[in-house]
């Protein structure tokens, strides 16, 4: 064989594979499907992970500026077991592994669920929470106690200082970092498949079963997040940019 | 105006007051000085409740602050504060310093804030930096702001710890200037400082603390050319000489 056919064979193969695992039998649209359940667990996991990351952040960021401060009684133990609560919740989420969890809470916990979609959202968002309370809890700890007194001596509250001096500072300071959250919850979520969703990655992996060509697929579901995320980063760094720039020194 | 009986705090096992007894009243300057660890900044923070005592009690103007069911947020709107490193909101801008708590109390427009707000920086001489950031002004400048900030309040009192301690020497003139207007104007002061020659020249009373105590009073004249306890004469001696 001369080489420009050499070429045009390898093209033909590349062809019939191309639509072996994508065009035949619509499979593309297994791969779209998976997208979409790959965004809909990053989404609700996202918003999950933020709520409890905000209240276990403050929490136990309150428990460590003033828990000692405040007078004794039913408030300060209170806020005494909830931070305990707190602390043992990010210890075992971010001392066992993701897909542990998930297999627990699917066959476990909620056991008597089959919506297995809902179910990995949710065990997304409550890994999530743990990391992004660290976050938010550095963030909120970086800020001077300085702050605080000058909106207390002012005559706010403890609410209207956290939220007109303290939240907007430490959103600034946390906002790159919290990105990279949620790249990294992006492709935490390729584990799904383990409680059977179809997700991106899980389709890809459902191709490649049923043509016994692992090679189309699997790159491919490689290449979709590989630009997913350069997409995200891309835009975390514009924002980093942005960020900076208003920080006028 | 504020009265204090019998004031106490310890941090765990650190007696920092040992028992404070002191009246101020309608438009007095009271300035406390005294070695560092004496106990005068935690008596300063103790009169709008940063630091929460252990013992005795504060009245201001009849109601008793340390009492728990006192509303603290109420009475530290009657109360200014300036502290030592100025913290001012480095994410607002000058006038948005100034008018943030005089809004969201409710207490003002936002444009009769705004007013008032241009009217006092103009009384300490920056009306042109009300559009900047705080990180862009020097701390002289901050300083000034930072008192302008509790002026905005309309407060009763004015409480200054260290109002010139982290300033560069040649902005502390600046500060203090704005002080004496304030003093003038017949504001009533209480003033932690190490500034001999402001406490001399301003106050009406001078407080000398040492070891959780108040060990010396009187006039500046009684107690800076009069000291009769040795533990003043010494500290006079040091930073006088």
């Amino acid at each position: 064989m001369s080489f420009p056919e050499n070429i045009l064979s390898w093209f033909n193969e590349m062809k019939a594979e191309f639509i072996l695992n994508f065009v035949a039998g619509n499979r593309w649209k297994m791969l779209l499907n998976g997208l979409g359940n790959t965004f809909t667990m990053t989404a609700i996991a996202l918003g999950i992970g933020i709520v409890i990351g905000i209240l276990v952040a403050i929490i136990r960021s309150t428990y460590e500026t003033h828990g000692k401060r405040i007078r004794s009684g039913f408030g300060r133990a209170i806020l005494a077991i909830v931070n305990r609560i707190c602390i043992i919740y990010t210890t075992v989420i971010r001392g066992t592994p993701m897909v542990v969890q998930l297999l627990i809470l699917y066959y476990i916990v909620f056991a008597s669920s089959r919506n297995g979609l809902m179910v990995a959202s949710f065990s997304f968002g409550l890994n999530s929470g743990a990391y992004v309370s660290e976050i938010f809890r550095g963030g909120i700890m970086s800020i001077e106690k300085g702050q605080t007194e000058a909106g207390r001596s002012l005559g706010l509250n403890y609410v209207q200082t956290m939220w007109y001096i303290i939240a907007p500072q430490m959103l600034r300071n946390v906002l790159p970092t919290l990105a990279n959250e949620f790249i990294t919850l992006l492709k935490e979520t390729s584990v799904a498949g383990y409680v059977a969703v179809m997700d991106l990655t899980f389709a890809g992996n459902r191709i490649r079963g049923v043509t016994f060509s692992p090679m189309m697929p699997l790159i491919a579901v490689a290449l979709i997040y590989l630009v997913l995320v350069m997409a995200l980063t891309w835009l975390t760094g514009k924002l980093e940019r942005r960020l900076r720039q208003s920080d006028i020194r | 105006m504020i009265s204090v009986k019998n004031l106490q705090k310890s941090f765990g096992d650190l007696h920092v007051l040992r028992g404070v007894d002191q009246e101020i009243t309608q438009g007095e300057k009271l300035v406390l000085i005294g070695p560092s660890g004496s106990g005068k900044t935690t008596f300063l923070r103790c009169l709008n409740l940063l630091e929460e005592p252990t013992g005795g009690q504060i009245i201001f103007e009849g109601t008793d602050i340390t009492d728990p069911r006192c509303d603290i947020n109420k009475i530290r709107q009657r109360m200014g504060m300036v502290f030592q490193q100025f913290n001012l909101f480095p994410h607002l801008s000058v006038l948005k310093n100034i008018t943030l708590a005089p809004v969201k109390l409710g207490l003002m427009s936002k444009h009769e804030a705004e007013e008032k707000a241009m009217s006092l920086l103009e009384r300490v001489g920056l009306p042109d930096k009300a559009k900047n950031y705080p990180r862009q002004l020097s701390g002289g400048q901050q300083q000034r702001i930072a008192i302008v900030r509790a002026l905005a309040m309309n407060p009763d009192v004015l409480l200054f710890d260290e109002p010139t301690s982290a300033l560069d020497p040649e902005m502390v003139g600046e500060v203090l200037d704005v002080m004496t207007q304030l003093a003038n104007e017949g504001m009533t002061m209480v003033v932690v400082t190490h500034e001999m020659g402001f406490a001399r020249s301003v106050a009406d009373h001078v407080i000398f603390m040492d070891g959780g105590y108040i060990v010396e009073e009187g006039t500046p004249a009684d107690v800076f050319d009069n000291p009769q306890q040795q533990r003043t004469q010494e500290f006079l001696r040091k930073v006088l000489k």
